[in-house]
């Protein structure tokens, strides 16, 4: 044991002395790999990135809710026939509310994109205005900063009252406090009670949930939603485990509702954040492999490269080899001593290709919300080492078998 | 009787095309420990091909090759190399020095294969090359010496394992005249001190220091004789330095 050490010891030293020996052509042979390497890891935090951001921007909808809505939100029907289905209105949200048998939370739901928010000579845009109930605040996982969420008063009598994403906050009020400041709603006054915790923003900055005006219900039909009275009805079910159980008792029970003839299909959907993940998988992440599946053909061709240039440092050291045998190395020796070589060579390359891609994958964090993975820079490494044996095996194998009186004489 | 080399009718036959070529026919012969024997013969006579058995580079068609009790006939690659490491030293005629290695890591080379760790693997490196008075050449390259040096740190390389016995194939045919008597001084002074040495050539001249010359031909024994009046080299001091 201790004599292999100190043979894989002399294996090491030569290949290194080998690779000094013959630099220019070293550095060339560890670009095919470097290259790869680039090529592989960019690729691969990239395709990370892309699905965290995903993520991140569908975050808001919780894994724990349903959310009952005239559209299917990953088609799968004719848009046209879904926009003439009839609305789900505010008499199936309370018929609804009072049969289904377990739930944690339900808010019904108004949306409108856009509004300009004014406070003094300040003026922003907000990305989305929510009516809805207190419910909302858990069944969209919200968390209040400053002040407090709307509460059944506000919602029963249609207060005209506001909470307020952080930028929404950031922008009109840099030094002030913006609770009980009132501020103009597209034209309409409300005073603001409570700001949201900052949730970052979502994919490539759109929509983000820091935009974001929740008002009560009645205030938003009054004020931006007046032709608007499509409901989304959000639950958050009790038991994460039984949400399918829910989902099917939530159907039954809206198609009574909106008395939906048994022949007929369901002229509403029951969404939820799962079936999104599982249409990114099925699209982009099958692009994504594809992509890295090219991307893999170059650090192929670089280990080619590398099958090849050990394949002429055989040749060129055969009376080296003739020598080595001679006075007593063994079959293994040899082997152990290229294939180091060339495990050398694409570690190298490895490391090199890793300290061009991390500073890559930083340009790539300002567009995606990834750095690169501390996996795949230990994949990398294991993949550069890898190639450094299956493309050396070869010419290692065919150098360890060489018959020690034909290397011998060879010139 | 204490000999080191027993080879019983040992023949090399190699396919070349069609054709069976007998490298070796026949050949019978024992070494005994401290012996200074050289084989001599034409080209073509087949003494390559016994040198090559006896140094274990390679393996008869037939026979027994008993090397120290142990036949070696069979044996496969791993087994040979062990043996080549542990009980022959080689000294060929063209050095066969690894060039981008100096003259102490050369000598270290047998050692690092046998497994010897490195403090004492450069000790006795060191040693060696005292021995053989190249202590002021230790961290030359191969193409830093001149031909005499480079066969001296072959020399040491060779008796730095301590060898059951030495080949040394033509080991002065790369070399001048005046240097080829100071190794052979060499060689002398080796087999003094208890070593057995085997010597290929193919010169009357260099086989007469041996005291026993084994004639090859047709790759066949002509002749075992006990040489009469052996030369003794002289040592040339200057060229040690």
């Amino acid at each position: 044991m201790k004599s292999y050490f100190i043979e894989l010891k002399e294996g090491i030293n030569i290949s290194l002395r080998a690779i000094r020996a013959n630099k220019m052509r070293a550095i060339l042979t560890t670009l095919g790999i470097i290259i790869g390497i680039v090529a592989v890891t960019t690729m691969s935090t990239a395709i990370v990135g892309l699905r965290q951001a995903f993520i991140n921007s569908i975050s808001s909808f919780g894994s724990d809710v349903l959310y009952v809505d005239k559209f299917d939100w990953l088609g799968g029907h004719d848009w046209h026939s879904m926009r003439n289905r009839k609305n789900i209105t505010f008499e199936q949200y309370e018929k609804l509310r009072n049969t289904l048998s377990s739930y944690s939370a339900m808010a019904p739901n108004l949306r409108s994109f856009g509004a300009k928010v004014k406070y003094a000579q300040k003026s922003t845009d907000a990305t989305m205005i929510y009516g809805t109930t207190e419910d909302y605040v858990k069944t969209a996982n919200l968390v209040v900063d400053k002040g407090r969420f709307l509460n059944s008063m506000d919602v029963k009598s249609g207060r005209k009252v506001c909470v307020v994403g952080t930028d929404i906050a950031d922008a009109l009020f840099p030094r002030e406090d913006p609770v009980n400041k009132e501020i103009k709603v597209g034209g309409m006054p409300m005073t603001i009670i409570g700001v949201l915790q900052k949730q970052g923003s979502g994919l490539f900055g759109g929509f983000s949930p820091d935009g974001q005006i929740i008002m009560p219900l009645k205030t938003f039909e009054n004020s931006v939603g007046k032709f608007r009275s499509n409901l989304r009805i959000d639950i958050k079910v009790s038991d994460q485990n039984r949400i399918n159980e829910t989902r099917d008792e939530v159907i039954a029970i809206m198609r009574a509702i909106r008395k939906v003839p048994l022949d007929k299909p369901n002229d509403f959907a029951v969404n939820q954040q799962e079936a999104f993940k599982e249409l990114y998988d099925k699209t982009v992440g099958v692009v994504g492999i594809a992509g890295l599946f090219i991307t893999a053909l170059a650090l192929f061709v670089g280990s080619i490269g590398i099958m090849n240039i050990m394949f002429v440092s055989v040749t060129e050291r055969t009376k080296e080899i003739g020598i080595r045998k001679a006075i007593g190395a063994k079959t293994w020796s040899i082997l152990t001593q290229f294939l180091s070589e060339a495990i050398i060579i694409c570690l190298f390359g490895g490391i090199v290709g890793l300290m061009i891609s991390f500073p890559l994958s930083l340009v790539i964090n300002q567009f995606l919300p990834t750095a690169m993975p501390l996996d795949i820079v230990i994949i990398s490494l294991l993949i550069s080492a890898f190639v450094g044996v299956v493309s050396g095996f070869l010419p290692a194998y065919k150098a360890s078998k060489l018959d020690p009186v034909e290397a011998l004489r060879y010139e | 009787m204490d000999n080191i080399i027993t080879i019983e009718h040992i023949a090399k036959i190699y396919q070349v095309g069609t054709e069976e070529v007998h490298a070796l026919a026949d050949v019978s012969l024992t070494i005994d420990r401290n012996e200074y024997v050289a084989i001599m013969g034409p080209s073509g006579s087949g003494k390559s091909t016994l040198m090559n058995i006896l140094g274990c580079l390679d393996t008869p068609t037939k026979g027994i090759y008993d090397f120290k009790g142990v036949n070696v006939s069979d044996m496969n690659d791993n087994q040979l190399a062990q043996i080549r490491n542990k009980e022959i030293g080689f000294v060929f005629q063209t050095f066969n020095l690894l060039a981008r290695s100096d003259a102490l890591h050369n000598v270290e080379l047998p050692l690092i294969y046998a497994g010897v760790p490195s403090a004492e693997r450069k000790e006795r490196a060191r040693a060696a090359l005292v021995h053989v008075g190249l202590e002021s050449r230790m961290h030359h390259r191969p193409n830093e010496l001149s031909g005499g040096q480079r066969q001296r740190v072959a020399i040491a390389r060779a008796l730095v394992t301590n060898p059951s016995i030495i080949l040394a194939d033509e080991p002065t045919g790369n070399l001048d005249t005046k240097t080829g008597e100071d190794i052979m001084a060499l060689f002398h002074e080796i087999h003094q001190k208890g070593n057995t040495i085997i010597l290929v050539t193919h010169e009357e001249y260099i086989a007469e220091h041996a005291a026993r010359i084994l004639r090859i031909r047709d790759g066949l024994i002509e002749k075992d004789e006990i040489v009469d009046r052996r030369r003794i080299p002289t040592k040339n001091n200057a060229s040690f330095l």
